[in-house]
């Protein structure tokens, strides 16, 4: 169906969009980053964020407080919002909030099976997963030894199974192996989250499908620019490419081929609105790509509520979130650290 | 004059305090305890951390965290805490407290953390005694079939396609036969959740490629889970594999799974040993828990006698810190500074307060209590009572008064009832609910000091709104002659029938005989005539438009009274007059016309009047009327804004010269001015005049429609009730047989209970709202002041 979503789209998604619309005015704003960078100690921001939503995640937290007590709150909340809403979701809102949760699912996997191949402790690895993307037998990853293993024992239970197709091999698993892993699942979840924003169509489609081209092209960007000067060959690198996006097809014959950083910034220029993101770095400069990048995208999410009627809210709530909690951690640990000079450079404000 | 407390808000003054920084926190409190001053937040930009006593705050908070920590833990251990009254030993100071505290903290958390180990470990064996004795069962049973099976022969193929589920046994059988193949099999048994057992069997199914038997069985009631604490449902599993690469996949799974593994004895002899050793350290370790328990018991009541105190004790405290925060220090840190409002009738509670505080602390300088001028907007107070405090919540919830305007909650007190009793006329109802409110005030200390659920709350909230509803509608049930539509005839009727045998009726109707009308209220005849729904409704319409035209003219004329009260004459000549004329001249003249017609029993077309007043406006039919109201629309609409522009600009001329004298302030408040007045814009000013016009006048027409409102109720009241008496209670008493008689009761006292006296109130209730926010408030109510909010420990109690 398309346009008409003012005509009906009230009777399920209403309810929600106003929950996630009411959720976001509780996103912390340039105003509340200022206070929290003056803080002198971790108690200082607990004492600035119980004004906040996080107030009564945090008011029980009994001094002296540690940085990951206070991501993991944050986080806490993100979860709660996110199930509050999926408990109240119906088809197709509650499939796309699944979809949400099916990047972090993957981040899991490769984080869990990173562990176990450096045999670190399994409950231990568990603690560093996100909670969005833990399903019931993530911990019997630790058990595969190969990609076919890990897909025939865990995985094809889980929404990620038919993005595996690709990666099936009897090889032993490597960090090379893991991270052409990753980055295959991410391309093909990307791709299907991609063709499902198009089925639903209307305003959630255009506004979706622009946010995850964004996504994509940043993934491409971040492949070639890690494998540079490593064993990946171009035809492979090619490969992990998701099949969509502004740079897709001819930016992405462009990036395959790059051996430095300089190289990618002269394919990038030729986009438009990625020549912006480059134009703020100097030459041979890669450190602050992510954080400009975070820019961009956290100025995306927030254009995404400017309309009504549509999922893409949901998704750019998600993803603010994400970003505050980043943030909240790079605070903390800067005042932690006692490295103030610092605090600015890690903060990518939403507001 | 007597003044009239609930007319217009206090009179509030804006005050300054100085006071030494050594008796700051004494002063507060004592301020508090009054409870008359609003503290002005000195320091806004500031951010909570920065603020002079931030770390006081933050010490309030984590004391009020520990002891949420002690509630939360009495509320676990189940034990009521008894409240001791305070003796004179229980009195201590905030120091002491927060040490005590402190240590009782670390005290229970000791306690607990031993005897959460000691649970564990407990909660371990439990597991353990039920693996034991499920798993026990397994084997027996496996035992018994192949047993029966050996006796009756048959142990060959069938078995395996029919009875999987006897292939332990069988295995078992090869194991003991075979001892080559001993050392492969193995099992492992342990307790896995229920919720996580079907992926648990699935994945092991996976990972050993189906070579392996599994048996499960649920643990019927909940147990708790060692590792977490929480009381979950479990089952318990018996895994049989070969190999020991298998045996290594296996453990991770159940590792990963959180599945608690236990050894498990092959020799019955040995399980047998196992479970009463088991039985027997559970029997020792309870003891050793419950003493350890008692110890933590007696600690938390001696807690639990003065929680109740603490807590309020560090509210107090916190809320001192805070107001003291938001005062600003003086450079060289010696007094505190504060601003705020206080009733101008306060002041000498307040200057008295100041100066017990500063007896009580011995400072060698007292506090500075001085007025301030000021141009700000001060906040609105009605001092309320119990009885005034519902009905001012009730225009308050639509927005707060300005400073000093008249405030309708005043007359809110008797019209809200009223309207609603209009619509609610059945005595009978109003004695259920009076009855009922009689009941909450009666039991106001009990129902006071104890939580009410959220509905209840309101209710005994609103308990004399509800008194005074149930009175009108007694009185309204009255005039309406409404008894549950039973009729009662106190008095003759002034009409009878044709003919003695009075069989005509209601197909004839009645003559009246008498001229003396019914002395009291509607003739209870008209009950169940043909006659009946005209009549009553021709009499509830009209007197719905006189109840509304009063009640609109009242809050016209309250409009007067507040422009007078401000000494505004553009409001008075170019606002109020007009509107008063517009509305009388149409909806005062058909009040007038209603009014006759009852007084003289003419037979006039009140409809016809007023429509051809309008069509015809050349015709005699009052085309005065028409006149002045056409003329009234243009007075709204012109003269105000022009009045205002010329005034502004004499304001500005008179300036120009006025300016260059000033000293360095001067001038700045005077550019402070002359930022609100510059901003004139005579469109704007037009357009919002030319809305408030266009909105008096359709408001004028359909005000008056809504109050129609008060009739339609009513009838629905009426009908519904009669229906209910009618086609239930009748119907069912039409009958002979005492359980439909009863049924049919019953039924009727649910459906009035149910119907009549909830929904039908709320419903009313909701309408008189609407009739007084909209209809009545909008003529003079501006409703955009704030809330004064003193310091206060009493309401801090309340509250918490």
């Amino acid at each position: 169906m398309y346009g008409f979503e003012a005509l009906y789209f009230n009777v399920d998604g209403g309810y929600l969009e106003a929950i996630v619309r009411g959720y976001r005015a509780g996103l912390l704003t340039a105003a509340d980053y200022n206070n929290l960078c003056q803080c002198e100690s971790l108690d200082d921001v607990k004492m600035h964020l119980a004004a906040t939503d996080y107030g009564p995640y945090l008011a029980n937290e009994p001094s002296p407080l540690h940085t990951t007590t206070i991501v993991e709150k944050c986080t806490q909340k993100l979860v709660d919002d996110y199930n509050h809403m999926l408990t109240q979701a119906t088809e197709p809102l509650s499939t796309f909030l699944e979809y949400i949760s099916y990047g972090h699912m993957i981040d899991n996997v490769v984080l869990i099976v990173t562990g176990t191949l450096h045999e670190r402790d399994v409950h231990e690895l568990l603690e560093k997963c996100h909670p969005l993307g833990m399903f019931d037998s993530i911990a019997t990853l630790a058990v595969a030894q190969n990609l076919r293993e890990l897909y025939r024992l865990v995985l094809v239970d889980t929404p990620l199974a038919p993005y595996f197709s690709e990666c099936i091999t009897s090889e032993d698993l490597d960090d090379m192996n893991i991270e052409i892993m990753r980055n295959t699942l991410y391309k093909a979840y990307l791709e299907d989250f991609y063709r499902f924003c198009q089925k639903l169509g209307g305003a959630t489609a255009t506004i979706m499908c622009d946010l995850l081209a964004f996504e994509a092209d940043r993934r491409a960007v971040d492949i070639t620019i890690n494998s540079i000067g490593t064993e990946l060959t171009r035809d492979d690198r090619r490969k992990l490419y998701s099949n969509f996006g502004l740079l897709y097809p001819y930016g992405h014959e462009e990036l395959a081929v790059c051996d430095d950083f300089d190289q990618v910034r002269g394919t990038m220029d030729k986009y438009p609105p990625y020549q912006s993101i480059f134009a703020k770095l100097s030459f041979g400069e890669s450190q602050m790509l992510d954080k400009a990048f975070y820019e961009e995208e956290v100025k995306r999410l927030c254009q995404a509520f400017e309309q009504q009627f549509h999922y893409a809210v949901f998704f750019a709530y998600i993803r603010l979130r994400e970003q505050e909690t980043r943030n909240l951690m790079w605070i903390s640990e800067c005042v932690a650290q006692n490295q103030k000079s610092r605090i600015h450079d890690g903060i990518v404000l939403i507001f | 004059m007597v003044r009239m407390d609930l007319f217009r808000s206090e009179e509030m003054s804006k005050v300054q305090l100085i006071m030494p920084a050594e008796s700051a926190h004494d002063t507060i409190t004592y301020l508090a305890e009054i409870g008359h001053l609003m503290f002005k937040d000195l320091n806004p930009q500031k951010s909570p951390f920065q603020r002079t006593y931030a770390n006081k705050t933050k010490r309030c908070a984590d004391m009020a965290r520990k002891l949420n920590f002690f509630q939360d833990q009495l509320v676990k251990a189940q034990l009521v805490p008894a409240v001791r009254p305070l003796t004179d030993a229980d009195e201590i100071d905030f120091e002491e407290l927060e040490v005590m505290v402190d240590n009782l903290e670390v005290e229970l958390l000791e306690i607990n953390n031993n005897s959460q180990k000691l649970q564990q470990t407990v909660n371990e064996l439990n597991e353990l005694a039920q693996v034991l004795q499920k798993t026990g069962s397994f084997f027996s049973s496996a035992w018994y079939e192949t047993e029966v099976r050996r006796q009756s022969g048959v142990m060959s193929r069938s078995s395996i396609h029919g009875e999987d589920r006897n292939l332990p046994l069988l295995l078992e059988q090869e194991m003991q036969t075979d001892p080559s193949k001993h050392g492969n099999l193995g099992f492992i048994t342990g307790a896995v959740s229920r919720s996580k057992f079907v992926t648990f069997e699935r994945i092991i199914f996976r990972a050993t490629r189906g070579n392996m038997f599994l048996k499960s069985d649920a643990i019927e009631q909940p147990i708790i889970d060692p590792a977490t604490g929480d009381k979950i449902e479990k089952t318990v599993f018996i895994v049989f594999f070969a190999g020991d690469w298998s045996r290594i996949k296996i453990t991770k799974i159940c590792d990963a799974f959180g599945a608690n593994r236990y050894h498990f004895p092959e020799d019955a002899r040995e399980q047998r040993q196992m479970i009463s050793e088991v039985r027997t350290r559970l029997v020792e370790l309870q003891t050793t828990l419950n003493v350890g328990m008692d110890h933590r018991d007696n600690v938390l009541t001696s807690i639990g006698y003065n929680l109740d105190h603490w807590i309020v004790m560090v509210q107090r405290e916190k809320a001192v810190y805070h107001t003291l925060n938001m005062l600003s220090v003086d450079v060289t840190h010696k007094c505190l500074v504060a601003e705020g409002w206080c009733p101008v009738t306060a002041k000498p509670k307040i200057q008295d307060a100041l100066h017990r505080a500063a007896f009580d602390c011995n400072a060698q300088v007292n506090t500075i209590f001085q007025v301030l001028q000021t141009k700000e907007s001060p906040p609105t107070f009605h001092e309320v009572n119990k009885f005034t405090s519902a009905f001012q919540e009730i225009v308050s919830a639509y927005g707060v008064a300005r400073y000093q305007e008249v405030n309708p909650g005043c007359f809110t007190i008797v019209t809200f009832p009223f309207l609603f009793a209009v619509m609610f006329g059945d005595w009978a109802h109003g004695i259920v609910m009076m009855v009922a409110s009689f009941y909450l005030i009666c039991n106001e200390k009990k129902f006071e000091s104890k939580k009410l659920g959220d509905i209840m709350e309101m209710v005994f909230g609103g308990r004399y709104v509800i008194l005074l509803m149930s009175f009108f509608s007694i009185y309204t049930g009255l005039i309406y002659n409404e008894f549950l539509s039973v009729p009662f005839s106190f008095w003759t009727s002034a009409y009878q029938c044709r003919d003695p045998t009075c069989s005509d009726a209601h197909s004839a109707g009645l003559i009246k005989w008498s001229y003396n009308p019914y002395p009291f209220g509607v003739d209870p005849v008209w009950h169940g005539s043909r006659s009946e729904l005209p009549f009553l409704n021709s009499m509830k319409m009209k007197m719905s438009i006189l109840m509304g035209m009063t009640q609109m003219n009242l809050g016209v004329i309250l409009s007067w009274w507040n422009a007078k009260f401000f000494h505004n004459k553009l409001d008075i000549w170019y606002q109020f007059v007009p509107q008063l004329l517009f509305l009388n001249a149409l909806f005062g003249y058909l009040s007038i016309l209603i009014l006759i017609k009852w007084c003289q029993g003419s037979k006039a077309d009140l409809y016809h009047v007023i429509i051809y007043m309008f069509l015809s406006p050349g015709s005699d039919l009052g085309e005065d009327q028409l006149f002045w109201a056409i003329v009234a629309v243009p007075w709204m609409l012109f003269p105000k804004p022009f009045k205002l522009q010329n005034l502004h600009l004499q304001k500005v001329q008179g300036r120009v010269y006025g300016v260059l004298g000033g000293s360095d302030t001067d001038s700045i408040d005077l550019e402070h001015e002359h930022d609100e007045d510059e901003n004139f814009d005579l469109s704007e000013v037009l357009v919002h005049q030319m809305i408030h016009t266009i909105e008096f006048v359709l408001g004028a027409v359909s005000n008056t429609a809504s109050y129609l409102r008060l009739w339609a109720l009513s009838l629905a009241h009426s009908q519904l009730s009669s229906v209910f008496y009618d086609r239930i209670l009748l119907l069912s008493f039409s009958y002979s047989n005492p359980l439909i008689r009863g049924m049919g009761l019953f039924t009727f006292a649910c459906a009035t209970v149910m119907v009549l006296l909830i929904m039908e109130t709320l419903s009313a209730f909701l309408h008189a709202l609407r009739l007084h926010w909209v209809e009545f408030q909008n003529k003079f109510y501006t409703g955009d002041g704030y809330m004064f909010n003193p310091l206060s420990i009493q309401t801090l109690v309340h509250a918490g």
